[in-house]
């Protein structure tokens, strides 16, 4: 506990401050999809972003790799300071220099993340070659290397396969290791487990902590899964509309919620013998599409907690709320929430 | 991609007016919705009117020739020149969008004729009757298409009839795909079994009920098929192997410009910018059909 | 104003088909060795397809000849024919045996390299074609390569700026392009660059051991015309793929690895666009292998068009059999190249 203590005191790895991200309505006016956003990353630090499907979570790590304008959207606000650096009106060129070396990013489809079209050594070194000035066949020692790092077999052979000969799970593997050549200072892993069979997950998890202690690399872990964040990260970010909801250390948001919407979250994690498809079982409706953001809380429609009159008039700030824990919620030193029963 | 942007990024499928039409209704009303096809559409019936009128607007007879007033440039006596026998261009350019546009309605029929009926009994029997059909059809679509038809020109003799029959037979494949397929796809609605299912014979079943659902996509293909035949019909008689004099189409005109060129380098113009036009007429007029039973398609998927 | 996108695929004929990606167990430790092999194999089995069709083609000619109404021999004979020539013709022809006897005949001799003798001039069909392929070859390939550059080079122009103003242009220009009869253009071309200006060399062909100047400058000109229509279909065919192929997540994830533009965009990008590309230049070839033969008459080059044209108004079968079985062989090996080259470009194809 003193170290990680002591984790937090230096400066912060990453930080954002207000980061509002718009993307193009077919009005022809830009819509908010992540709305003044602030959390940081410590050195080493493994911080969870998590939230359902269309909360804000994918579009704010990408707009930490700088590809909210890959993807046709646009920073419209607030700042991303990386390593003592400010991002946000960095040069393209500049940013090309940092994705890599800087900060590397895991997808959801590892499958579809990799091009077809070129072997996994290939796609490997191209990188080492380009950030690090690894010549041809230093960065395909660096490849081979790297594919051993993450326990792929018969490294040296698989390393002119093509994307296809392998599965879902070593395909994230090669992600991995396509990411960590670079020797990255944040690795930000987007859902990098949701599309993989529960037994290859429970894998690639451990994969990236060992990789993590091996290298002290800090992680940007974006999920909708909390009962794969509690195994991973020590902070946890709750994002819901395009904004905070909660955030605080993994301790005291899985055993004492202080939103509604964390409680459901955390109600939704399947137990022993339920079965794990029926996720959100105890919020009902869905979230709301950015652009349709209802007045008020966010998330008044869907709260348990709500109180009419309150809960849908005013927007409520992000709150102390406990010990370490922040909250945007008008009610939660009201309320008695929900957390993770110890067994 | 992901969660990312789930409901703005797909800006074309934002809602969209309801349609509550029938059918084709909603299919001529999206064709209509299009300026580029109106245009289209517009420049083909002047065309049409133009040719079923050619006596009435032509300012001299097409065939009239006058050895004093050879290869004369464009003037007011003859607004684009006169050719190698002193004929005029204008008129004759007139008369030949009847030949070119017969020509081409004449192989798009015989490519209807040998590709629709075989496509639809291929796509709802299927078996070996589908297997033989579609691999003749293949055959026939993968060989070289200008060499088939300058062969089956050879064999039966130069003429423009020939020329159509030989266009049309190499067009056909294209028919029979989109037949098969389309019948493929509604073989097995519910209506069509129970109309089976009622004791319809397989023939009353096929046009009643099959050849509605067919004849959207080969509106399609008929439309994109006739600038192709205008294009063809040009290039054989061009070469000589299409229409004969003394009638011409533009493709003859435009072997009197060759030949010409030297001395009256304007004869190339006229009847390549009717061409051209005419093409690209249809292939705009195809567009816009396309485009327009997509967008009722989905708009009643939408519905339902 | 957006251009019509239906011509590529409705236009002539075929619809390009997608290779079909095998499905490869995952980790098949044999799998490294045998990749020269499984190739070889993929080859050989096309090869093997492609046969039927380089033997039904002539049988239709030989159907036909058959089934046309009358006396082949005195259709064949042309107009006015005597009897001696009519005669002649039916000797030449065999037209007394059955037509599958004549055709197996046929086959017979082409397999030992004999493609029979000329009715017009008695000279062995096989020299006549193989002196005039040089002529024809050269412009077709002029052509092509005109089209894959000129088409690669609008396309990637067009997909810097998804949406902008070069790119509608492009799109528009590429659509009106494939309207332009290739004849017609040829003319034009012909009319304003050799005669009126005479920046050209207006007819004839030079070959190409005459020097490498002279041979370019007869081809020029045909050689824009006739590549005009395949340039405006790859660039549509490139600029959709490339489209599609930068919404991709691998595109997004090279981005991630912080890659240049251009190493986005030329490798990441580029070499998955390939496969629909070369698809459409497949078929393309045979489209453009016809359309030589009306830019070699408006050129009076001495290839296969004007050689196949003379034939057909002669009525000399022979030659234009053996123009048929050239024809039909250079679009099966050039087909046969495009599925080797889904290989390259498509690695799951090998598999």
């Amino acid at each position: 506990m003193t170290e990680r203590q002591q984790e937090t005191e230096a400066p912060p790895l990453l930080e954002t401050r207000d980061l509002t991200v718009e993307f193009p309505n077919p009005a022809g006016g830009w819509t908010p999809v992540v709305q003044q956003v602030s959390f940081t990353v410590g050195q080493g630090e493994s911080v969870a972003l998590v939230g359902e499907s269309g909360s804000g979570k994918t579009v704010t790590s990408l707009a930490v790799m700088g590809l909210t304008g890959v993807m046709g959207g646009r920073v419209a606000g607030g700042s991303v300071h990386f390593d003592g650096r400010e991002l946000t009106a960095l040069p393209e060129r500049e940013w090309r220099g940092l994705r890599g070396p800087g900060m590397g990013m895991i997808f959801q489809q590892p499958i579809r993340s990799l091009n077809p079209a070129f072997t996994v050594g290939d796609q490997i070194a191209e990188s080492v070659r380009r950030h690090l000035g690894f010549n041809r066949k230093a960065a395909r020692a660096r490849a081979i290397e790297m594919l051993d790092l993450v326990q792929i077999p018969r490294a040296a052979e698989r390393v002119d396969d093509y994307p296809h000969a392998f599965s879902g799970g070593m395909c994230q593997r090669v992600m991995i290791a396509m990411v960590m050549a670079c020797n990255p200072r944040l690795l930000i892993a987007d859902e990098p487990t949701t599309a993989l069979d529960v037994t290859v997950q429970e894998r690639i998890l451990q994969l990236l902590r060992e990789l993590q202690e091996q290298t002290g690399v800090s992680l940007l872990f974006v999920s909708h899964d909390l009962a794969v964040v509690a195994e991973l990260c020590q902070k946890v970010i709750v994002m819901y509309a395009g904004e905070v909801a909660e955030q605080g250390t993994a301790a005291d948001i899985f055993l004492r919620p202080r939103h509604p919407y964390t409680s459901g979250l955390l109600a939704a994690i399947p137990k022993p013998g339920l079965r794990s498809d029926r996720r959100l079982e105890s919020i009902p409706g869905s979230i709301p599409a950015p652009g349709s953001w209802p007045a008020g809380c966010r998330f008044h429609d869907r709260c348990p907690h709500r109180e009419p009159g309150r809960c849908d008039s005013r927007h409520p700030d992000l709150t102390p709320a406990g010990p370490a824990n922040e909250a945007r919620c008008l009610r939660t030193s009201e309320i008695e929430l929900q957390g993770v029963t110890v067994a | 991609m992901k969660n990312v942007t789930t409901p703005l990024d797909d800006p074309v499928d934002a809602p969209g007016e309801p349609y509550e039409e029938p059918a084709q209704a909603g299919i001529v009303r999206g064709i209509l919705r299009r300026k580029s096809t109106i245009v289209a559409g517009g420049f083909l019936a002047l065309l049409v009117l133009g040719a079923v009128l050619a006596p009435l607007i032509a300012p001299y007879d097409p065939n009239v020739q006058n050895v004093l007033q050879r290869l004369r440039p464009p003037s007011a006596d003859h607004l684009l020149g006169t050719d190698d026998y002193g004929r005029d261009v204008l008129s004759r350019l007139i008369y030949s969008a009847r030949v070119s546009l017969q020509a081409s309605a004449q192989a798009v029929a015989v490519a209807l004729v040998i590709g629709l009926p075989p496509g639809v009994a291929a796509g709802y029997r299927g078996g070996w009757l589908d297997t033989v059909l579609t691999r003749i059809m293949d055959t026939l679509m993968s060989a070289p298409s200008l060499v088939l038809a300058i062969t089956i020109v050879a064999v039966l003799g130069p003429g423009i009839t020939n020329a159509m029959l030989a266009i049309g037979v190499i067009m056909a494949p294209r028919f029979f795909r989109v037949a098969r397929a389309t019948t493929m796809d509604v073989r097995h609605e519910t209506y069509i079994e129970a109309s089976i299912a009622l004791g319809c014979g397989n023939l009353r079943t096929a046009v009643r009920h099959i050849l509605p659902n067919v004849m959207p996509p080969i509106v399609l293909v008929i439309s994109v098929s006739l600038g192709a035949a205008v294009a063809a019909e040009a290039s054989l008689s061009f070469l000589g192997l299409g229409v004969r004099a003394p009638a011409s189409s533009w493709g003859s005109m435009l072997s009197t410009a060759s030949s010409n060129m030297g001395l009256a380098p304007y004869l190339v113009w006229p009847p390549g910018v009717m061409i051209f036009l005419t093409v690209l007429a249809f292939t705009y007029l195809g567009d816009g059909v396309r485009k327009g039973m997509t967008r009722s398609r989905s708009a009643r998927g939408k519905g339902e | 104003m957006a251009g019509p996108t239906v011509q590529a695929e409705a236009r002539a004929g075929p619809t390009p088909k997608p290779p079909e990606a095998s499905p490869n167990p995952p980790g098949n430790p044999l799998r490294n060795s045998s990749k020269g092999h499984s190739m070889l194999r993929h080859a050989g089995k096309r090869l093997l397809a492609a046969i039927p069709l380089l033997l039904v083609v002539p049988l239709l000619v030989f159907l036909l000849i058959d089934l046309a109404p009358g006396d082949p021999a005195v259709v064949l004979a042309g107009e006015d024919p005597t009897p001696d020539r009519i005669a002649a013709i039916r000797g030449e022809l065999g037209l007394s045996d059955p037509v599958v006897e004549r055709y197996l005949r046929w086959v017979g001799a082409v397999l030992h390299g004999d493609l029979g003798q000329s009715l017009m001039s008695d000279q062995s069909v096989t020299d006549m074609i193989v002196r005039r392929m040089g002529t024809t070859m050269s412009l077709v390939l002029f052509a092509m390569v005109m089209a894959v550059v000129l088409g690669t080079l609008m396309a990637i122009l067009a997909s810097l700026r998804p949406g902008g103003v070069v790119d509608r242009l492009v799109n528009w220009l590429a659509s009106v392009a494939i309207a332009i009869p290739a004849f017609w253009f040829g003319l034009v071309l012909a009319s304003l660059f050799a005669v009126t200006f005479q920046v050209f060399p207006a007819f004839g062909f030079v070959p190409l051991s005459e020097g490498l100047w002279p041979w370019m400058s007869h081809l020029v000109l045909p050689g824009i015309a006739l590549g005009l229509l395949p340039a405006a279909e790859v660039t549509l065919q490139l600029r959709s793929a490339l489209g599609q192929e930068l919404k991709s997540d691998y595109i997004l994830n090279a981005q991630a690895k912080g890659l240049s533009r251009s190493a986005v965009l030329f490798k990441h990008a580029l070499k998955n666009a390939c496969v629909p590309v070369v698809t459409v230049l497949g078929f393309r070839v045979a489209e453009v292998l016809a359309g030589s033969v009306t830019i070699e008459i408006i050129y009076n080059m001495p290839g296969l068009g004007s050689l196949a044209v003379d034939s057909v108004l002669s009525r000399d079968i022979p030659v234009l059999l053996g123009f048929v079985l050239f024809s039909t062989s250079v679009v099966v090996v050039v087909n046969l190249l495009v599925d080797i080259s889904y290989g390259y470009f498509n690695p799951k194809v090998r598999a």
